[in-house]
């Protein structure tokens, strides 16, 4: 009742607000007024529903801390429970890994291309989420990394003729030298103040590469950029394509592995306890400025392939690919997919490139509904789409097993 | 036994923030086995003794020394923390530093950090050092859990366990280091009588089986004085007394610190 009562204060008050712009209508050409109470009505009823919602869900979610099933047992979340069944996650993987490979043979070429840059922002969403999800620094200039990676093969394919194989492992490495350059000057910096920085230094990134014309033709940019030829073949678009289409999905599973692999070793310890508590972390032995800047490298590595891949695909690039709302977005990715969680970022970032992509429709409300997404994952899941699961270890009496 | 050999000593250590004298020649010293304790009243300086120490903060004059069993002399000044933690000794603190959202077993692991090698290739390819590595790691840790009584909160996540057990993670961590010497700021704040002398015993059992010394800063004078071989007392950041905690018990200054001038009188 409580609830009702403040809805309908609510509805109350947005009518009276919104009363003089969507009620009145003054008509200057033949001097009359309109009166449009249908639309107060409207107003008041949304403005009800909305706020009776609201209010349910956070009911909801202040219940939902010691959620029990009907006969007692606790909630398992689902993901917990696919974990605990082997066999069903192995099926479900199957699956997607079937779809995911005849995907090409089945779609056009705009699909595919479609999915090919929501690949490249799978994997610019897990490098990411190594700094800002795994090691805590949270990096607003992610793009240079990404524009490092996709400048240094245009760049070297322009002046050059390098092959996109060659400047693969190449732009790798140059991100990975601007990750350990940026970390440098930012080892003690930690919060708003890293992030100012980090903004920062993909700012000027981004203003060097579209003042320098020498260097980088300015804001012009590169074209003519090489696609990648499958053993010194020249493939037609459609056959590029597809081809760059595999070639992401094997980037996107070394990625994941790789991620995989560090989250529970030595290094990922090291990285999560940094961003738990970097005090009693370096009091415990770990040498900061080496976690710190394995930490900027690696995510920075990723990046580079990404761009390298990027640049590949549309055979032009431009500083304008590399401003800061693709740094937000990377960072939208990791905030909403999970910080920490591989297959929540992955799951992000599908959702945030393939959503605007079908809903073309929507596409003058695209900013206001990321916004409103964003708000509503803070109040209602501030860990994410999937929240990352701490690896288990089983112990038996005197003979222990990893499990 | 043969005459003890001294582990950590301090040397007119002094540490000005600003114009703000927290300690102004604080001597001290520690020998192989013994248990002491730095006691004094709030705002006392001990625990930026401790961060001088262990090189969370670099003093402003006086000199830190850490002799390891094998004899071996380093000094301490300068150093950062995880050097200082790399020469054998590992700290808690006062206000509990655990990771949260990592498990409690994670928590030790970390502490093997700095006696452990693998690096980026070796965790993605997961070769047979690395593999062997993590087991040990993984074994070690769990042996310390159990040490401070934790075992059967492996998997928990380090923000759920109660309090008490919080921080004998802390000394489990600390212990994960291999420490000749731990450094305990305030174990017992915060923890019930009971859970007090479980906490006095495993410092005990600590010292006795793991053969390490012990620092510690404790406002529970029933523990200083059950449990410590020897006793400093710092008042406004200057050593006020030393000595056995019956001798300092008895020392009028120490009184007059804790219980101000009429005590003495009385």
């Amino acid at each position: 009742m409580e609830g009702f009562k403040k809805s309908l204060l609510a509805c109350i008050w947005f009518m009276f607000l919104t009363f003089p712009l969507v009620v009145i209508r003054v008509d200057t050409a033949e001097k009359t007024v309109q009166w449009r109470w249908m639309h107060m009505l409207w107003v008041g009823l949304g403005a009800f529903l909305l706020s009776y919602v609201w209010r349910f869900m956070l009911k909801r979610k202040a219940m939902g801390r010691s959620a029990t099933n009907p006969d007692g047992t606790p909630v398992v979340p689902f993901l917990q429970r696919l974990s605990a069944n082997p066999p069903l996650a192995r099926s479900i993987m199957a699956v997607i890994a079937i779809g995911a490979l005849v995907f090409p043979w089945l779609f056009s070429t705009y699909q595919t291309n479609i999915m090919i840059s929501a690949m490249i922002y799978i994997v610019l969403g897990l490098g990411l989420n190594i700094v800002v999800g795994l090691s805590g620094q949270l990096v607003l200039g992610y793009a240079a990394f990404y524009a490092a990676g996709a400048y240094s093969y245009a760049l070297l394919n322009h002046h050059f003729g390098l092959g996109f194989w060659t400047a693969l492992p190449l732009g790798a490495g140059a991100a990975a030298l601007c990750g350990i350059i940026l970390g440098i000057p930012v080892l003690r910096l930690r919060g708003d103040y890293l992030a100012i920085v980090t903004l920062g230094f993909g700012e000027i990134v981004r203003l060097v590469l579209e003042n320098w014309n020498e260097f980088s033709m300015g804001p012009s940019g590169v074209s003519g950029i090489s696609r990648p030829g499958l053993f010194s073949v020249e493939l037609s678009v459609d056959g590029a394509t597809t081809y760059i289409y595999y070639l992401m999905i094997g980037l996107v599973a070394l990625t994941i592995f790789v991620i995989n692999r560090l989250k529970n070793s030595r290094i990922g310890r090291a990285w999560l306890a940094l961003r738990e508590d970097e005090i009693a972390c370096v009091a415990m032995g770990v040498d900061r400025m080496k976690t710190k800047l394995t930490a900027f490298a690696l995510g920075a590595t990723w990046a580079g392939m990404a761009g390298v891949v990027f640049a590949a695909k549309t055979t032009f690039i431009n500083p304008a690919s590399f401003t800061f709302m693709e740094s937000a977005m990377i960072l939208a990715i990791v905030v909403l997919g999970g910080m920490g969680s591989i297959l929540g970022v992955s799951l992000a970032a599908l959702l945030i490139l393939l959503l605007p992509e079908y809903l073309r429709a929507f596409s003058e409300y695209r900013m206001l509904l990321f916004g409103a997404t964003m708000v509503l994952f803070m109040v209602f899941r501030p860990q994410g789409l999937v929240s990352s699961e701490r690896q288990r270890y089983e112990f038996k009496e005197t003979k222990e097993s990893q499990g | 036994m043969s005459a003890k050999t001294i582990v950590l000593e301090v040397k007119n250590l002094s540490m000005n923030f600003g114009g703000l004298r927290a300690l102004s020649d604080v001597d001290l010293d520690i020998l192989q086995g013994e248990i002491v304790a730095l006691i004094g009243p709030n705002g006392a300086g001990k625990t930026t003794c401790f961060n001088c120490i262990t090189g969370i903060y670099d003093p402003t004059e006086g000199d830190i020394l850490l002799r390891s069993p094998q004899g071996k002399g380093v000094r301490l000044n300068g150093l950062k923390p995880n050097q200082v933690t790399e020469l054998g000794m590992a700290r808690t603190f006062q206000n509990i530093r655990l990771f949260p959202s990592m498990t409690v077993l994670e928590n030790v692991m970390l502490g093997t950090h700095c006696r452990t090698k693998s690096g980026i290739l070796g965790a993605i390819l997961r070769d047979r050092k690395t593999r062997e590595e993590e087991v040990r790691v993984v074994n070690k840790s769990y042996e310390l859990l159990k040490l401070v009584g934790l075992d059967h909160h492996v998997n928990d996540l380090a923000s759920n366990l109660p309090y008490g057990a919080q921080r004998r993670l802390e000394i489990a961590r600390a212990l994960a280091t291999d420490p000749f010497l731990l450094l305990l700021d305030e174990p017992a704040a915060g923890m019930n009588p009971n859970e007090t002398i479980a906490l006095e015993q495993l410092v005990m059992r600590i010292r006795d089986e793991l053969d390490m010394s012990i620092l510690l800063i404790e406002h529970d004078m029933k523990m200083v004085m059950s449990i410590s071989d020897r006793v400093h007392v710092l008042e406004y950041g200057q050593k006020i007394a030393e000595g056995t905690p019956a001798e300092v018990g008895a020392n009028p200054q120490v009184i007059k610190a804790y219980l101000g001038e009429e005590a003495v009188d009385a």
